[in-house]
């Protein structure tokens, strides 16, 4: 008689003790369980609900591989509501594609981010060209939570996914001389038609600049993504600042040259209206822009029921991480 | 005039007042519709601005263009588009302080005297207000001659809203030396006609000089 025997489970099909034990902790923070990682203050990139059929960016393999161990960290992430994906892709100011807050969304749309060269160039050990993928490559991926007002008076939340401005630029070795770092946007007239405009005031390539210590500063940031994916086209993709207690316009976009310098760069807005626009271009709502008020804004998206106007913090909000940089300085004055 | 000259000039009339709704109209509709963006309340406020500044200077446009083409139905069209142009300025406003504002008297008072553009743009406005209540055929006859006295406001107010515009610029100029340019053509064409007008009236009282010095 043929007794069939209970098949021999094989140690392979077995989960080891290891692997189990690394189940239960994926289990525990994908539920989000605050004990899972008690020792650590990270969290994993938020989720977004897939709100609607807005367009996605997913953005370049290796920027993909890289954001699924992206996290983030604490203490930058304000509480603020979020303004939706659809209006943060879709009401920009970038002037290099036009000069309507709906076009840049329109036109960027074929510019090639990818791929995408960096050149380290001035007061630095380590100077060069870099592939963007090398440039970010050696970085963990992080989510912030930042506000932004724009100097015309508007303001939004987005959580970005990005580096440590920091971090980065001392990768490079910075000399001492190094005083400022000047950061530049790509000039391609054939992608960016508004440079080849005959009716705008800027001088194209637009450039920014921070004084190295404000580089230095924990906020200051550089985004390569949004809403947990990349950067679409017209928020600056493929690498762009962000520095959240400064008016926006000192978010410079789709940067491919950043340099160290010992002495003040001229930003092109203040270049342009040296009354109007400084180099600090810090949040202040006691400092008027000359033709406006800056003591409230209107959050945005703005509804027709309510004009969502609030009142504008001093460093929109950071004092406490950058007021310290301008001690002593009249604010009035460095506007 | 006949039947149906009557009813040609009838249409004529309510297509050119549906199509100047239009905007407006439109506009409603996309807000209804939630097709205007991040910021629905400036697009509309911009929007009814550049309305009320295209109405003007088409208001302005009439008496040339009536001239030049000989199109002379077109004047009974001037008073309708500076009428526009006033509907459109108030509700400009009018959105600006609700949308925009929301009627928070305190942040209306700073916005209205902190932005030098919008002073000009509201001293247009109250400009155009006592023109466009006595724009009717009833105050056009009381006042008589001081009509069209108090009507010139209309040049100053032109001026006030390219100013309003010229104030705005950031960057682009684009607009503003458009409507820079066309303004310059509607006032040099009176200036034009003007001078014109004295030169032959001087050339008149010349010839008539001439003859009397030749009775004598």
């Amino acid at each position: 008689m043929l007794i069939k025997q209970r098949q021999q489970i094989l140690s392979s099909e077995i989960t080891s003790e290891s692997v189990y034990k690394q189940r239960r902790v994926f289990m525990k923070s994908a539920l989000g369980l605050a004990g899972a990682i008690a020792s650590s203050n990270v969290a994993a990139l938020t989720n977004y609900p897939q709100e609607d059929d807005s367009p996605k960016y997913p953005g370049p393999n290796w920027l993909q591989d890289k954001l699924q161990s992206s996290i983030t960290p604490s203490g930058f992430q304000a509480k603020d509501k979020l303004t939706p994906y659809k209006d943060v892709i879709s009401y920009n100011n970038f002037y290099e594609f036009g000069f309507d807050k709906s076009e840049p969304a329109k036109r960027a749309q074929k510019f090639i981010t990818d791929p995408w060269k960096v050149e380290i160039s001035g007061e630095v050990g380590k100077p060069g060209v870099y592939n963007l993928e090398d440039f970010v490559q050696p970085h963990t991926l992080e989510e912030r939570i930042y506000r932004m007002r724009c100097v015309e008076g508007w303001s939004m939340v987005i959580p970005w996914v990005g580096i440590p401005l920091a971090d980065v630029l001392k990768r490079f070795e910075p000399t001492s001389k190094a005083k400022y770092v000047e950061f530049t946007t790509l000039h391609d007239p054939k992608q960016m038609p508004q440079q080849n405009s005959l009716f705008g005031t800027l001088d194209w390539p637009y450039v920014e600049g921070l004084r190295m210590d404000e580089a230095m500063n924990p906020l200051a940031f550089l985004a390569t993504g949004l809403y947990g994916q990349g950067l679409p086209p017209q928020n600056g993709a493929p690498l762009r600042l962000v520095v959240p207690w400064k008016y926006g316009f000192k978010n410079i976009k789709s940067i491919v040259k950043i340099r160290f310098t010992e002495h003040m760069p001229v930003n092109t807005w203040n270049k342009t209206a040296p009354r109007e626009y400084g180099f600090y271009a810090n949040v202040n709502p006691e400092v008027d822009h000359p033709r406006w008020s800056q003591a409230t804004e209107r959050r945005l998206p703005s509804s027709l029921f309510s004009p969502n106007r609030i009142e504008t913090l001093p460093f929109y909000g950071y004092a406490e991480q950058v007021a310290h940089l301008y001690k002593g300085m009249d604010l009035t004055k460095w506007i | 005039m006949d039947l149906k000259g009557k009813w040609l000039q009838r249409s004529r009339w309510w297509l050119i007042f549906t199509v100047s709704a239009l905007p407006v109209s439109l506009l409603v509709y996309s807000a209804v519709n939630q097709q205007l963006g991040a910021d629905p309340a400036k697009e509309i406020v911009l929007e009814l601005g550049t309305w009320a500044i295209n109405f003007l200077w088409i208001t302005l446009a009439i008496t040339p263009v009536r001239k030049m083409f000989g199109w002379n139905w077109l004047a009974k069209y001037r008073r309708m588009m500076g009428l526009y142009s006033f509907v459109y300025a108030a509700l400009h406003l009018l959105a600006f302080a609700t949308f925009m504002v929301g009627w928070n008297w305190k942040i209306l008072i700073i916005e209205i005297t902190e932005r030098p553009y919008a002073i000009v743009g509201f001293i247009a406005l109250l400009l155009l207000l006592p023109l466009a209540v006595t724009s009717t055929k009833a105050m056009q006859r009381r006042l008589k001659k001081r009509w069209s006295t108090l009507h010139k406001l209309v040049y100053p107010i032109a001026l006030l809203s390219l100013l309003h515009i010229i104030w705005q610029i950031r960057s682009d100029f684009s607009e503003a030396l458009t409507y820079g340019l066309l303004l310059c053509f509607l006032l040099g064409y009176r200036f034009y006609q003007s001078r014109l007008k004295s030169a032959s009236s001087v050339k008149r009282s010349a010839g008539g000089i001439k003859l009397k010095t030749q009775t004598n």
